[in-house]
């Protein structure tokens, strides 16, 4: 009775087998598995005899054992099952690839002295090679439960990697055009700015803790607004104001109905995204249809920094944009900056976390979230520029959905902007590649490319992100006890 | 025991320091007298809610260098009075004065402003953010809107040095265990050189050395010539620090016991009737082996091993108690027990069946009665009456041809309100409009109203008036009398000590002894701080013997 102590999983000899509900092996950590853990109880258990208390306070972080849960399980094993079918898709293609692949890594339009010379590789080969790289990191995730994290990171960075080259290969083998790889890159750019201008403003918005589903009407509202400030000024800096004003009317919209009348959030932001559209279409069709003069907007031009455009391939990729395109790379910088190193952005992550605590520590919660949302509609409103500064017009629906892809950035990017940027970057590539390959002349279907950057989100979203951790607060409407 | 046991320090700077120079409040409740021209005076402070007076005119005054307990039941407006201080609220009427000035407190900023601090009894920390973080939130230093966190760490540095107590700047809050929480929370407070510190029930969370410490730091905040306002309803702590004491009922002040009053006799003040505070119990009469619990290990939804190759038997006619602190894996253990989460390994079998593949309802079948941690969340149907509530988990006996059969469901109602004492204006209430010990019975009356081999009860009295403890824990001991095995888990070593037949105390998912009733609270204490018994029971001889020790 003294002590009935029992006997603990290091005392144990080996593994015990035991009943399993999935008859999968015991996943117990045991003790070869995890010995850090085992020092921290170890620690813990050491008898000292003066002050015990001291023994608690020492052990000040808290460190439980793990395991794969069921659902870090079934995470793994559907990417392996995505990854294995990929690899599948691949293996078909190698027996699609005929010749060699070309890769321009110059514009067609660089002069010939100054273009970089092209790459030509056999298209099979490398095909198979990507095939077989697929094929590893499926395995990997399949059966690699007891891989360290940064194998199956690895492996899935090789997969993707593996998946683009094989694809281009294919669709660039035997083709009389090569493919433009600064092209590439270059427009990956550009398809990613208002991408990245959305979930910069997605990510002020929910880091406060209002939901804000509403970027695509932020961006369509500033996007029709610059088009009309645009025709009448002729101004591009006229109409980067016009958009952001529009962008944070909006943006007071949404805070409005959220911050003060509590409204569901999400439904708010359909709402405001109807009626965005319908407004849009409304007035499109009352002004501009009768007026054609005044759907002209400036359009922006290519700006090369000097001496950086000049960097052979890379300032033809990098330095040879829009001023927009400069200004989104700069405002990931700023916004993150805001978020992490100001006092302002300290409080707007303690209200989208925890806003009674702000509270408590006198800070104004409601104040802090309007602050951050009409922020955030600063940058919509330059997202919603982007469209007619690039194609000098406005059309209905002009935002084609980048508000809700922004929105998934959003989330992919775990609400940090330099994580979310990097998602909207991997989009604009999607939605650049489907383009690029189109003019490559594949057999496939132009409307399944276009499709591609949404493909892409569903898989992503749902099957890559896995459970992601938002601001606790988010979507939480705070009301004073 | 207790006094001794736990505050020899306190106790002793107690003695050593001359009595305190500011004048004592009186005991006699004062009916609007003038305010004090020192610290911190409420006068006639009203608060309504509706219907609800959760305030009453309450006159309070809080004297620095003083330890002032504010004792009362749950819900009987001790957190409501303070709110209003912090400025969280707007009293109806009354009046707050400081040395003698009226004050007026439209928000937190403006309180802390007048050097009112307050330690929550839910955190007000951001989890994810750092300590240093968290502290300097709201009066963040730097130039030009910047956030200057080298300054901030070396605040929590110098605060932490200063108070004598540790925490590291750059640890994240969630990662931290509740006591070293609640040091932040306190460090907060002082980095706002708080003069009037308010504690909300600030032991709820905390494992019996924690609440050793923090009562040796509340000790010294107030030998410093802080006003430390101590919100509680345990008597033992009121007993062991308390200058003064005020007790309040129903929104009122009913009485100013002096410090060296009774428990019983503070018990008595803070419910209005005489109480027993023991359970009369008998001996157990053991039956055979009931419930089999055998290395069961579970992990959450992250993969954590919550709860780690646990090991326990339990007779018939035996209550075995799983102590431990708060999240500790002893909630997981109970819904594993009925089948909610699914095991790594393991079996749990009960008179020789097997429930580990069962569904949580075949496993209620078995014979297992279950009384949910979060009552409010998984005991009822908040919106359902009390009669729909007492049939919940029998709706096919309650009902014919799939028709709720109603007269008996009301028969059934009327007879278990009568039974368990459930205190309603009528069976067809929503159980919401109830109090939590009324609602906390509609759930017992519920689980037990089935003959039972195994009954299951998760922080059975939480949040429960100490009338309704006491019945409540009659009826587990009743129903263990009748041979059920029964299983409890709480955080309350009180609740534990006065039901349990034998021990189990659990620390990061493991069970790491079990021990007979009577195991002197230190050791258990140091126990559920993961030290095993024979170390624990070394460790506590090491330290001062004490002669009172009633069960060394």
């Amino acid at each position: 009775m003294s002590n009935p102590r029992l006997p603990r999983p290091d005392e144990v000899p080996g593994d015990v087998p035991a009943p399993d509900r999935d008859s999968t092996p015991p996943q117990i950590v045991t003790p070869q598995q995890a010995p850090q853990e085992m020092t921290v109880t170890s620690v813990l258990n050491e008898p000292t005899a003066d002050a015990p208390t001291d023994q608690i306070a020492a052990a000040q972080e808290v460190h439980l054992a793990t395991t794969e849960s069921r659902e870090n399980r079934t995470a793994r094993l559907s990417t392996g099952v995505l990854l294995a079918l990929m690899g599948l898709v691949l293996l078909r293609l190698i027996f699609a690839t005929h010749g060699k692949a070309t890769f321009a890594l110059s514009d067609a339009l660089v002069p010939q002295a100054e273009r970089l010379p092209d790459i030509v590789l056999p298209g099979v080969p490398l095909v198979v090679v990507a095939t077989v790289v697929m094929l590893a990191a499926a395995l990997a995730f399949l059966f690699g439960r007891r891989l360290p994290g940064w194998v199956r990171g690895v492996a899935g960075a090789g997969a993707a990697t593996a998946l683009v080259i094989g694809f281009i290969t294919w669709a660039a083998a035997g083709r009389p055009l090569p493919f433009q790889v600064s092209n590439q890159l270059a427009g990956t750019l550009v398809f990613a700015t208002p991408l990245v201008f959305g979930a910069l403003a997605g990510v002020l918005c929910e880091r406060s803790g209002v939901v804000n589903v509403a970027i695509e009407g932020q961006m369509l509202t500033a996007a029709f607004t610059a088009t009309l400030v645009g025709a009448v000024t002729k101004s591009v800096t006229a109409m980067l104001v016009g958009a952001v004003l529009a962008g944070v009317l909006m943006a007071a919209v949404l805070a409005l109905f959220t911050i003060k009348y509590i409204v569901d959030q999400v439904v708010i932001g359909v709402v405001i995204n109807l009626f965005a559209s319908g407004l849009t279409a409304f007035l499109f069709k009352a002004i501009m249809a009768p007026k054609p003069q005044l759907n002209e907007a400036p359009l922006m031009e290519r700006i090369p920094i000097p001496v950086l455009s000049d960097i052979p391939f890379l300032g033809e990729v990098l330095f040879r944009q829009t001023w927009l395109v400069y200004l989104a790379f700069v405002s990931v910088a700023v916004v993150s900056f805001l978020l992490y190193r100001t006092k302002w952005g300290l409080r707007v992550r303690a209200v989208g976390e925890h806003p009674q605590a702000a509270d408590t520590v006198g800070i104004s919660v409601t104040a802090t979230r309007w602050s951050a949302v009409l922020v955030g509609g600063v940058f919509a409103g330059l997202g919603g520029a982007f469209f007619p500064a690039s194609t000098g017009l406005f059309n209905d629906d002009i935002t084609v959905g980048n508000g809700f892809i922004a929105l998934a950035a959003v989330i992919m990017g775990r609400w940090k902007p330099i994580l979310a940027a990097c998602m909207a970057l991997f989009f604009g590539f999607l939605q650049q590649l489907g383009s690029q390959v189109q003019t490559l002349g594949t057999p496939i279907n132009s409307q399944w490319l276009i499709l591609l950057p949404y493909f892409a989100t569903i898989i992503a979203v749902a099957g890559l992100v896995g459970r992601v951790r938002a601001p606790a607060s988010d979507g939480i409407p705070y009301v004073k006890a | 025991m207790w006094k001794d046991a736990t505050v020899n320090e306190p106790v002793s700077s107690q003695q050593a320091k001359p009595a305190p120079s500011h004048q004592a409040p009186s005991h006699q409740a004062p009916s609007h007298q003038a305010p004090a021209p020192q610290g911190l005076s409420l006068r006639g402070i009203t608060k309504r809610f509706g219907s609800l007076t959760a305030n009453d005119g309450i006159d309070l005054d809080i004297v620095p260098g003083r330890i002032h307990c504010l004792l009362g039941e749950n819900g009987a407006g001790k957190s409501t009075l303070m709110n209003q201080l912090y400025g969280l609220l707007d009293p109806d009427e009354g009046e707050i004065f400081i040395d003698g000035t009226p004050q007026k407190f439209a928000n937190p900023k403006q309180s802390m402003a007048a050097g009112i601090g307050m330690v929550h009894q839910h955190f007000m920390l951001v989890d994810v953010f750092t300590v240093a973080e968290n502290l300097v939130l709201g009066r963040e230093q730097g130039p030009f809107g910047t956030l200057d966190m080298r300054s901030a760490r070396r605040t929590v540095i110098e605060l932490s040095e200063r108070y004598n107590m540790a925490v590291s700047p750059d640890s994240v809050i969630e990662n931290l265990p509740v006591g070293v929480q609640q040091r932040v929370e306190i460090l907060k407070a002082l980095a706002n050189d708080a003069k009037y510190l308010i504690f909300d029930e600030p032991t709820a969370v905390l494992t019996p050395q924690e609440i050793d410490e923090l009562m040796a730091v509340m000790t010294s905040l107030r030998d410093e010539g802080r006003a430390i306002v101590f919100i509680t309803h345990k008597l033992r702590e009121v007993r062991a620090i308390a200058d003064d004491i005020t007790v309040i009922r129903r929104g009122a002040v009913v009485g100013q016991p002096p410090r060296d009053a009774s428990e019983q006799e503070l018990a008595e003040l803070m419910v209005g009737r005489s109480v027993s505070l023991k359970v009369a119990k008998q001996a157990p009469r053991l039956g055979d082996t009931r419930l089999v619990v055998d290395h069961i290990s579970v992990a959450d939804d992250a993969g954590t091993v919550v709860v780690d190759d646990a090991s326990f038997e339990v007779k018939g006619g035996e209550i075995v108690c799983i102590a431990g602190v708060q999240g500790n894996g002893q909630t997981e253990l109970a819904e594993v027990l009925l089948g909610l989460l699914p095991v790594l390994h393991g079996e749990v079998t009960l008179d020789g069946r097997s429930l580990t593949r069962l569904k949580p309802k075949e496993v209620l079948r078995a014979g297992v009665g279950f009384v949910p941690e979060d009552r409010q969340h998984d005991g009822f149907v908040g919106t359902f009456s009390v009669a729909e509530n007492l049939v919940l988990n029998q709706i096919e006996e309650f009902s014919r041809g799939g028709m709720l059969d109603l007269g008996r469901i009301s028969a059934n109602a009327e007879q278990k309100v009568q039974e368990f004492d459930i205190r309603t204006q009528s069976i067809s209430l929503p159980v919401n409009s109830l109090s939590g010990g009324n609602q906390q019975k509609v759930v017992l009356a519920r689980e037990l109203s089935r003959p039972l081999s195994l009954l299951v009860a998760s922080q059975p009295t939480r949040g429960v008036d100490v009338g309704a403890i006491e019945f409540l824990h009659k009826r587990i001991v009743e129903e263990r009398d009748g041979g059920t095995a029964v299983v409890i888990v709480s955080t309350e070593l009180e609740e534990v000590e006065s039901l349990a037949d034998r021990i189990a105390v659990m620390n990061k998912g493991r069970i790491v002894g079990i021990v007979p009733a009577g195991t002197p609270r230190d050791v258990l204490g140091l126990m559920m701080a993961g030290i095993p018994h024979d170390e624990a029971v070394a460790a506590t001889r090491a330290t001062p013997a004490d002669p009172n020790q009633e069960d060394a």
